[in-house]
């Protein structure tokens, strides 16, 4: 006798422990194994790009906080680049130095949360993710002293920085960096040669070169499939060419290599860390910039390498003092677009975990 | 003594056992988890905590029971008695002293094996009546991993049937007078330690409530006191599988100068440990990895562990003597190392037309 089946479909999501916020997958399974995937977003589109249409230059900086929540810093410079490109604002150097200090401790603190809720996808009971918040709060610690703010910023602005420094904040930064040293170290030996580990993610959720080339992926899910591609080096912006540091590739682009990419990229934005915190000038932090700014007429992109991928800003201006157009690149978006061809074929845990390892901000997907 | 007083006393020990330990296992679990994970855990509600589980107890009561409307009534509403009952009946067997047991079965642990593989039937019924995708899939899943586990979990109780020679939880414990079963059968060990954290869904094998993936598994539609059974019942195995775990490797009640009953409960918390340990430690396996460790790591093991077993009584009727303990140490690493290397991870793609 043989039994009648038939695959069947799944929500997964919009609310679901693992959706990292509110994505939705249509999963159509048969048993265990995924036959289709149909991904769902939108639930916390909140217009942002239009948004900006009705705000300030300035003003819309708050707003970039609340695209990828976790890497407020990023998205605040990202943008305040393409104004600067669009106006043509000239930054002083010690904010110079001090937007990079500050993005590379983002870099940091956005991957420890993704690297944590990777392992939470994993099922590891969140070991991992404590861990890694413990010493993201390090890191949050340094932003609460700088801006007030534990989350969403808005610290950067066209023209420099909110404002300068504290006095306490650079020992308290030559403290953490060696403390954040010791503790890679203890991830690495809690983490790295783990056999179930390796068992679910070595292999697993493969992005192919060309693939990712076509959707054009970009962060760690780009690297994490061997290609060397950093907006950092690849389209150099601010100071990033005065400092050393390498770009980790994966081999073969599953999910244990854009996991390994993350780890590695910690150390290198350390790196970058370390560098800049020695050569940071005295000086203003904000150059002489108009409350209300103008651009001439015409448009500016600016992109850089956020903790995701490559988040560009296209601002249009018509002369006035809100954009007449802003659109935003989300390197979350087109990382996700890769996910049904990733995933077709494997089980429902392997669907979880290779959507965790793109380690999405719905917010920023959304917009 | 009288059968009935017997009878008795037996049933308020093991409910006092059962209950006070699962009581002590919750706190226990989420305190350790929460010092093993740099966070404080529980520490409100009495002294260090102590009483949060009853808290949680009394919150649980007061929840609304909601039944999911296209729910099947009668299975949705035995489910969670049909888990729960067979936890309870384990204990029958369990010696707290020498002698000391509510029923001294000749067949005891074939008993616990029979006994606590019904819960499992609870599990699906629960799983399937609920009419939720997430609790078919684990209700599917939990069947298929008590088929596999509880095959080397017979073999490897087995092996250590074979040393002591008899089947009652009393003489396998009388017969670790000199040295507990864990030296002479490290492997059995290992292999009863993983067959049966997978048989009783503790991570890293917990698929059937892999809250990342098929949220709460079986027990998702489940609310107020129906899931506080479950609950009861999840903690209740672990109680159980620990309880035997210590009883077969361990030696049970042995002990020097502690009263007899305290020296179970030390070791019953001591391999709760481990699992806890291993817990907070390790993330989770695959459903098809899990399968392949069942049948192409453990069943093997076990089977290779029960004929070397079977040999060494056979050459030493009258007891194996102190230096295997070596030689099994040595034979059982041996085996771990060699079968790790044939066991192959990672991949597991399926062709889909």
């Amino acid at each position: 006798m043989t039994l009648r089946t038939e695959p069947f479909v799944i929500n997964m999501g919009p609310v679901h422990p693992s959706t990292h916020g509110v994505f939705r997958m249509r999963v159509t399974l048969d048993g265990e194994v995924v036959v289709n995937l149909e991904p769902v977003f939108g639930y916390l589109h909140r217009g942002i790009e239009k948004l900006a249409e009705e705000r300030t230059y300035t003003g819309f900086v708050p707003l970039t906080d609340r695209l990828d929540y976790v890497s407020s810093m990023s998205n605040n410079f990202g943008y305040c680049l393409a104004v600067e490109k669009l106006a043509g604002i000239e930054v002083p150097e010690r904010a110079e130095y001090i937007r990079v200090i500050m993005t590379e401790l983002q870099r940091i603190a956005a991957h420890l949360v993704s690297i944590g809720s990777f392992f939470n996808d994993c099922g590891a009971y969140f070991t991992p993710f404590l861990y890694m918040f413990r010493e993201r709060e390090r890191v949050i610690d340094l932003f609460e002293m700088t801006c007030g703010q534990r989350l969403l910023y808005n610290y950067m602005r066209p023209g420099g920085v909110s404002q300068d420094l504290p006095d306490e904040f650079m020992p308290a930064l030559n403290k953490l960096i060696p403390q954040l040293k010791k503790y890679f170290e203890e991830y690495e030996n809690l983490l790295q040669n783990n056999e179930i580990l390796a068992a679910r993610a070595r292999g697993v959720g493969i992005l192919p070169k060309e693939l990712a080339i076509n959707i054009g992926a970009s962060g760690p899910t780009l690297r994490g499939s061997g290609i060397r591609w950093d907006i950092r080096r690849a389209d150099p912006y601010s100071i990033y060419n005065r400092f050393e540091f390498d770009i980790p590739v994966g081999e073969q682009g599953d999910c244990y290599d854009r996991y390994r990419v993350r780890m590695e990229e910690m150390k290198q934005s350390l790196r970058i860390v370390e560098q800049a915190a020695k050569q940071v000038p005295a000086g203003p932090v904000r150059s002489k910039v108009p409350h209300l700014i103008r651009p001439p007429v015409g448009e500016a992109y600016s992109h850089i390498e956020a903790p995701t991928g490559d988040l560009g800003f296209y601002l249009v201006s018509d002369g006035g003092i809100a954009p007449y157009r802003c659109h935003i690149r989300a390197p979350s978006l087109m990382n996700l677009t890769a996910l049904r061809d990733m995933i077709v074929g494997w089980k429902v845990q392997d669907a979880i975990l290779t959507f965790g390892s793109f380690a999405i901000t719905m917010g920023e997907v959304d917009r | 003594m009288n059968p009935w007083l017997n009878w008795v006393i037996f049933t308020i020990v093991i409910l006092v056992f059962f209950l006070g330990s699962v009581i002590m296992f919750i706190y226990m679990e989420r305190r350790v988890l929460g010092k093993m994970q740099a966070r404080i855990g529980p520490n409100r509600v009495g002294p260090f905590g102590l009483l949060q589980a009853i808290a949680d107890a009394v919150k649980v009561l007061m929840k609304e029971m909601v039944t999911p409307a296209n729910a099947d009534k009668v299975v949705y509403w035995l489910a969670p008695i049909v888990v729960f009952a067979p936890v309870l009946m384990v204990f029958a067997v369990v010696p707290f002293a020498n002698g000391a047991l509510l029923a001294d079965l000749n067949i005891g642990i074939l008993y616990v094996v029979a006994v606590g593989s019904i819960s499992s039937i609870g599990v699906f019924m629960a799983g399937w009546s609920s009419s939720n995708k997430y609790a078919t899939i684990s209700a599917m899943r939990m069947v298929a991993a008590v088929v596999s586990y509880e095959i080397p979990l017979v073999l490897v109780i087995a092996s250590v049937v074979v040393v002591s020679g008899s089947m009652s939880l009393n003489d396998i414990v009388l017969a670790q007078q000199n040295y507990p079963m864990l030296l002479l059968q490290p492997l059995a060990f290992l292999l009863m330690f993983i067959a049966g954290c997978a048989e009783i869904n503790r991570s890293p094998f917990d698929l059937m409530e892999a809250d990342s993936e098929i949220i709460a598994g079986f027990h998702t539609e489940y609310t107020g006191m129906k899931f506080a059974m479950f609950y009861l019942a999840e903690y209740g195995e672990a109680v159980a599988m620990s309880t035997i775990i210590a009883t077969l490797f361990l030696g049970g009640w042995q002990g020097p100068f502690l009263p007899p009953w305290l020296w179970l409960v030390l070791k019953v918390f001591f391999v709760f440990f481990l699992m806890v340990w291993t817990r907070t430690t390790l993330p989770r396996v695959r459903i098809d990895q899990l399968m392949s460790l069942a049948w192409k790591f453990l069943f093997p093991l076990a089977l290779i562990n029960l004929v070397i077993t079977g040999a060494e009584v056979l050459a030493y009727p009258l007891g194996i003597p102190w230096y295997f303990i070596f030689v099994n140490i040595a034979i059982g690493a041996v085996l771990v190392l060699l079968f790790s290397r044939l066991y192959k991870v990672g991949g597991g793609r399926v062709a889909v037309g």
